[in-house]
């Protein structure tokens, strides 16, 4: 037990030991949450944690992982899929820095979850103990907040403070770090105690002027471009945001993390914007003379050389944070405000505005469109065929098919997630999840696990490369044992094939240390772990070999040996005007 | 141009450094600091000295208001406000000329005498930083021997 904390001895008079234990508490805080599922790895810092889980676990689900940064994207892909926050439980030192990585992707994603992590006895924190590492410090920057609870009375409060700032605003990853005597001092667990921090207001309906006078600049705009992100998503803002680009007809351009937001087959969809974006999108913000941008950071990879993005174009800039405001490009015009609800009010506004106006609107936009679909037609997303080789964007294609573009899918890092990200036709938010900011490889397969428990009965598949899938391969054994039937399809070019592209296009083709052609036979490795495997390597295996492994009822793995040398196109080069787009290899 | 960030801060371990880490991470540079107590014990006051342009400062008080234990920040350098430089200067005073010299600038610059010896003074100059630069250069050629700065402290003016 430690030393009696000032809130303690207030108790003193109580039978101290008829109170629940730390470990006890936070089950019971998670529980109130509405939490059904941890992902998590044992270790002895949170050894009273799991005593508790074990007596709880008829009410709360451990799903036990093979490595903690396994558990910490299964948190995430839970959160993406279903819109909860996902919980992952790792052990002190070891256990916290293997979280890490999925921390950081979290926070870059603005994926609301929590991650609890055991940490020494509060007497021997600072001593460099036994798998004692400072958590709350190396955490720190890529958490929205963390904590270090010093005293079990503050548990339930912080457990319920970190639920929330997890979910509210721009949401993002919080570390609760829980020294292994704090969860077992015991006290009484009451929910009236979660006095608590003063929050600061969340966004409120947006103000109604600048509401007015962004609806008179989208009206007045001749050559105007939604440019959509992870906002709509978070938000739940499709609805919104279909109903306001059809209201007044205008394009849609979502970046990666907005992919799903906006139905990809809908005629106003110019496709994704950014490095590897359609050549109609990188055209339309090129010429666009008013961005309308919804939820977006403008990122790097979709701006390219920020003094040549949109240059011509006014911004009216909508988001939650208002850091991310002014940030790279400074706006004319600024909402802060949640997505949907600013789409919902500019939608108002526009109804509230006499019907010509709005007809003359759309007409003035006639050339706009002749424009946008002369772009389309002259720069399709295309690829080359070819008989004896099968082509990864045909792979997409042939996913599609199968299923109806119906599946949610989960991708790992590189160029099977731009292929993904181009070819598969999205047609609600929450079917893509990918590791967009951080560009985690090793993201897709535990992410799908993740997702796949929020939607037992969705088909979802994780589309991965071959460098990726072998940094989290061993969550196969995760999926198995919880009966979670992901499909993974391996994209096997034998190559980390993105760092490949780069060096064929910017390095002479000096193809340094991107070769994996030594790797497991991985048919062998999946059925090792009990999964069913196959493998397309000719383009005619191709259907049937996907038809046998997505009809599979437990997990699949599905290898296709790809084109090697194929690359994803169009590209802008990292810093770079929409201009400057590569269509195909040189000399091709 | 530089301008005095007053960021209040819930009174937490950790949470200084989480307004440091902020500004070393995001490439924003801190040229002074310093932490005190508030009225309200829950809360400290953390005066934070940067440059930049208006975008970075923007940018700066908007990354520090996303910190869930930051209540206020406040750029005081764009309203009336009382800024001060504190400084603790060891200089030779030997008894005589020299001493009578550093008496009389402490005088002018309306310092204080905080300890002394047969050859040295310990002098406390307090004001804006252009005074407390000026004396300290005023002093160098008697001889200092050390300077110990403290971070500056910023108040608002009072409305009248």
């Amino acid at each position: 037990m430690i030393a009696a904390s000032q809130k303690q001895l207030e108790h003193a008079s109580d039978d101290v030991e008829q109170f629940p234990r730390g470990a006890q508490i936070l089950i019971e805080a998670l529980l109130y949450e509405g939490v059904d599922s941890i992902f998590g790895y044992p270790g002895g810092a949170v050894l009273h944690i799991y005593d508790e889980l074990w007596r709880a676990r008829n009410r709360l689900t451990h799903y036990l992982v093979r490595h903690e940064q396994g558990a910490v994207h299964m948190a995430e892909g839970y959160a993406r899929a279903s819109g909860r926050p996902g919980v992952a439980l790792v052990t002190s030192g070891p256990g916290a820095t293997n979280a890490i990585t999925g921390i950081a992707n979290a926070y870059m994603d603005s994926t609301p979850i929590v991650v609890i992590t055991g940490q020494v006895p509060l007497s021997l924190i600072g001593t460099d103990a036994f798998q004692e590492v400072d958590t709350v410090g190396i955490t720190r920057p890529c958490v929205k907040h963390n904590y270090l609870v010093r005293d079990v009375c503050d548990l339930a409060a912080i457990v319920h403070e970190a639920f929330h700032l997890a979910r509210s605003g721009r949401p993002g990853p919080v570390v609760i770090d829980i020294p292994k005597d704090v969860s077992a001092a015991r006290t009484h667990y009451s929910r009236l105690e979660q006095v608590s921090f003063p929050f600061r207001e969340q966004p409120g309906a947006p103000d109604s002027g600048t509401v007015a006078r962004a609806a008179k600049a989208i009206l007045e705009a001749r050559r105007p471009v939604l440019y959509v992100g992870g906002g709509i998503v978070n938000s739940g803002a499709a609805t919104a945001l279909l109903a306001f680009a059809e209201q007044l007809q205008l394009p849609v351009t979502p970046t990666l993390m907005g992919l799903g937001g906006f139905p990809s087959a809908h005629p106003l969809m110019l496709g994704m914007l950014g490095m590897h974006g359609t050549y109609a999108a990188n055209m339309a913000v090129a010429e666009s003379d008013l961005l309308i941008a919804v939820g977006v950071r403008f990122d790097d990879r979709v701006t390219g050389k920020l003094a040549t993005f949109a240059p011509h174009a006014r911004v009216i800039h909508i988001d939650i944070d208002p850091a991310n405001v002014g940030k790279n490009r400074a706006p004319d015009l600024t909402l802060i405000a949640d997505a949907r609800v600013a789409l919902e009010s500019l939608r108002r506004e526009v109804n509230s505005t006499n019907n010509e106006q709005v007809t003359a609107s759309i007409v003035q936009r006639t050339r706009w469109w002749d424009q946008l679909r002369a772009w389309q037609r002259e720069q399709p997303l295309t690829f080359n065929g070819a008989r004896d080789q099968i082509k990864p964007q045909h792979v997409i294609r042939e996913l599609q098919r199968l299923t109806a573009g119906q599946a949610i899918i989960a991708t790992d890092v590189g160029q099977h997630q731009m292929w993904a990200a181009q070819f598969y036709p999205f047609k609600r938010e929450r079917q893509w999840i990918t590791s967009g900011g951080l560009g985690a490889m090793g993201f897709g397969l535990p992410a799908a696990i993740g997702a796949q428990l929020a939607f037992r009965d969705r088909l979802v598949i994780a589309i991965v490369g071959d460098g990726g899938f072998q940094m989290t391969s061993q969550e196969l054994a995760t999926a198995i044992q919880y009966d979670l039937p992901v499909k993974v399809i391996i994209m096997n070019n034998g190559y980390l094939g993105m760092v490949r592209q780069w060096q064929e296009m910017f390095y002479e083709r000096a193809y340094s240390e991107v070769d994996l052609s030594v790797a497991p036979d991985f048919l062998k490795l999946a059925e090792a772990y009990g999964a069913f495997a196959a493998r397309a390597v000719k383009p005619e295996e191709l259907p049937q070999v996907l038809e046998a492994g997505l009809a599979y009822k437990g997990v699949a793995v599905i290898e296709v040996v790809i084109t090697k040398e194929e690359n994803v196109f169009p590209m802008v080069p990292a810093g770079a005007s929409a201009r400057d787009m590569i269509f195909q290899s040189a000399g091709v | 141009m530089n301008h005095t960030l007053s960021i209040d801060v819930a009174d937490q371990p950790g949470e200084l450094s989480r307004i440091v880490g902020l500004f070393s991470a995001r490439g924003f540079n801190i040229e002074s600091i310093s932490v005190g107590a508030t009225l309200d014990p829950a809360w400290a006051r953390v005066t934070i000295v940067t440059c930049g342009d208006d975008r970075t400062i923007e940018q700066i008080v908007k990354q520090c208001e996303r910190l869930a234990r930051v209540r206020e920040v406040r750029d005081v350098t764009t309203s009336p406000h009382i800024e001060r430089d504190t400084a603790l200067i060891t200089v030779n005073a030997e008894p005589g000329a020299q001493r009578q010299e550093v008496l009389s600038l402490v005088g002018v610059f309306r310092a204080k005498v905080v300890d002394i010896s047969h050859t040295q003074m310990i002098v406390e100059a307090s004001g804006n930083k252009d005074k407390v630069d000026a004396f300290i250069e005023l002093l160098r050629p008697i001889g200092i021997h050390e300077i110990t700065r403290a971070g500056r402290i910023a108040i608002s003016r009072l409305m009248s």
